[in-house]
């Protein structure tokens, strides 16, 4: 058919202009990373070894740093999804218009910049922002509450910030379960509940996956709102990759904390998709 | 009865927290947009007064503006070199099956899950070993790789939705392969492309992880001179400045919505 009569033998060639930027500027400076990871002095005189990635596994100050990074992502991603999943149940439940308008409010905060809207929360999170001035007047608590520079504010701020990566995939695997589905479940007697936790739910396992590698990823990463929102007392892993290699100049241990920390994420990632099939093995055998 | 109670708090449970969801989304951004506006020195919500006092104090904020002009020209830069590499990989890669192809696809996409920060600091370190000084060449550099993923993951997607049909029938009826491109392919994948280019616009205007380690004093980009702003003295301009990136974002995203229907390639 079309292959036969429209061959393109060439096509795979127009891949490589991209391919070679890559290997230059992607794959060469990630390679350089991980060879000065195992330079053993900071001069970087070409002796080989693991001392960078003993200091750093050995103190338990890093460990927590790491562990803190790796958590708040989760709590982050959690929240998103505790939130983000009725917002994209809701996108597939209402009219096309409804739809589009709640689809237009999802996605205009991708484009918005990250810096704009940790700003906003400063203001909101502050001594005096809105939240506090509201838990004062309510007389819910007789001090301010320490939100901005507090690891509850990074959670909360994070999963805002990075809420549209997870509720858009959660959309399109919405869309995609057959309405049929829940109501043969209604009309065989399960209530509301039972029709979510028993056909919903499991049916959009491949859009929670997908929503919470990209989330996560997103998350664990945020400089930007980790150091505004976390203030100079919470360390998280990207802002010591920072401080290492710019403040302090010790590139082989910058580059070891980095490798570090990508392998970390890479392996949280590997694990999630192993689970989405392993899961969808299961349901769709 | 029990049925009708439990629609009954099942709608009320997912309604509400997808009444919370929506104010988070919009709520930060709206309040921005209005302390904008403030005609006070502080910035305290909601303003006692209003002016425009702060978006006039940001026609005399010469270092804001020379921010501006340098993430506006590596933003240009980057986007018309992401189109050009981005869309003809993705031509190149979209009707293949084999592992080549997929190996490719999730190559150049991997930039996307990878930790940025630690990209920028390796990007720093090939560029010290080449010699090459921060500049807005390197910037640009940087940023095609972090904004490339969006433009091929836009045009893969309507690459997907093209009837081969067309293509066949283009070239059947004697039309060459480039002007089979020219006229079939081009105009009917025009607004996965456009889409894309904006999503990466965006991207590279707002990049801080990777600017961070490639720019000099000379080539500060916005974004991290807001930070600046935002971190040591919480200047009103920043408001006023966030007000205009803002609006600017509203009426483009308003614009390619109306163009290319973007918000369907972000699903």
């Amino acid at each position: 058919m079309a292959g036969a009569l429209n061959p393109k033998p060439k096509d795979w060639a127009l891949a490589l202009p991209l391919a070679a930027f890559f290997t230059l500027f992607f794959i060469a400076p990630l390679g350089l990373l991980v060879a000065i990871s195992f330079e053993t002095e900071r001069q970087m005189t070409g002796t080989l070894g693991l001392g960078q990635y003993a200091a750093f596994l050995t103190d338990g100050l890093n460990l927590a740093v790491l562990r803190d990074t790796l958590l708040v992502g989760a709590k982050a991603t959690l929240l998103c999804l505790l939130f983000g999943y009725p917002l994209a149940w809701l996108c597939t439940r209402v009219s096309a218009r409804w739809q589009a308008v709640l689809i237009f409010l999802v996605v205009l905060p991708i484009v918005t910049s990250v810096v704009v809207r940790t700003f906003a929360w400063i203001v909101i999170l502050g001594r005096h922002g809105i939240v506090n001035e509201a838990i004062l007047a309510l007389g819910l608590s007789a001090q301010p509450l320490k939100l901005l520079f507090s690891e509850t504010g990074v959670v909360i701020v994070l999963a805002q910030v990075q809420m549209p990566l997870m509720v858009l995939p959660l959309i399109t695997t919405l869309q995609r379960i057959d309405p049929n589905l829940e109501s043969a479940s209604q009309a065989l007697g399960a209530g509301a509940w039972r029709t979510f936790f028993k056909v919903t739910l499991p049916l959009s396992l491949p859009g929670i996956i997908a929503g919470t590698i990209l989330t996560y990823t997103a998350c664990v990463t945020a400089f930007v709102t980790q150091s505004l929102i976390g203030g100079s007392r919470l360390l998280f892993m990207p802002m010591m990759i920072f401080q290492q290699a710019m403040d302090l100049q010790n590139w082989p241990f910058a580059a070891a904390v980095s490798v570090i920390f990508m392998v970390s994420v890479l392996l949280i990632v590997a694990m999630l998709v192993a689970l989405s099939r392993s899961r969808a093995a299961r349901l769709y055998s | 009865m029990l049925r009708d109670w439990q629609t009954l708090s099942f709608n009320t449970v997912f309604g509400l927290l997808s009444l919370i969801c929506v104010i988070a989304l919009a709520g930060p951004t709206l309040v921005i947009l209005i302390l904008s506006f403030t005609g006070e020195e502080a910035l305290h919500f909601p303003p006692a007064s209003y002016s425009l006092r702060w978006y006039a104090a940001l026609i005399d904020a010469n270092e804001l503006q020379a921010a501006l002009w340098v993430s506006l020209k590596v933003a240009v830069i980057s986007v018309s070199a992401c189109v050009v590499l981005g869309v003809a990989a993705a031509l190149g890669i979209a009707r293949s099956e084999g592992p080549v192809a997929r190996g490719l696809e999730t190559l150049f996409m991997s930039p996307l899950i990878l930790p940025a920060l630690a990209f920028g600091f390796a990007a720093l370190m090939l560029f010290s070993m080449l010699g090459m000084r921060p500049s807005t060449l390197t910037l640009a550099i940087g940023h095609i790789v972090v904004c490339v993923p969006f433009v091929l993951r836009t045009t893969l997607a309507s690459l997907a939705q093209l009837d081969p049909a067309l293509l066949d029938a283009s070239r059947s009826l004697g039309a060459s392969r480039l002007h089979t491109f020219r006229t079939v392919t081009l105009p009917l994948i025009s607004p996965g492309v456009a889409s894309g280019a904006f999503i990466a616009f965006m991207a590279s205007f707002d990049n801080v992880p990777v600017s961070l380690f490639l720019q000099d004093a000379r080539t500060q980009v916005l974004p991290i001179y807001l930070w600046d702003i935002i971190q040591n003295q919480l200047d009103s301009r920043a408001a006023s400045a966030c007000g205009v990136i803002i609006i600017a974002t509203v009426l483009m995203m308003v614009l390619m919505e109306r163009v290319a229907g973007f918000s369907r390639f972000m699903k």
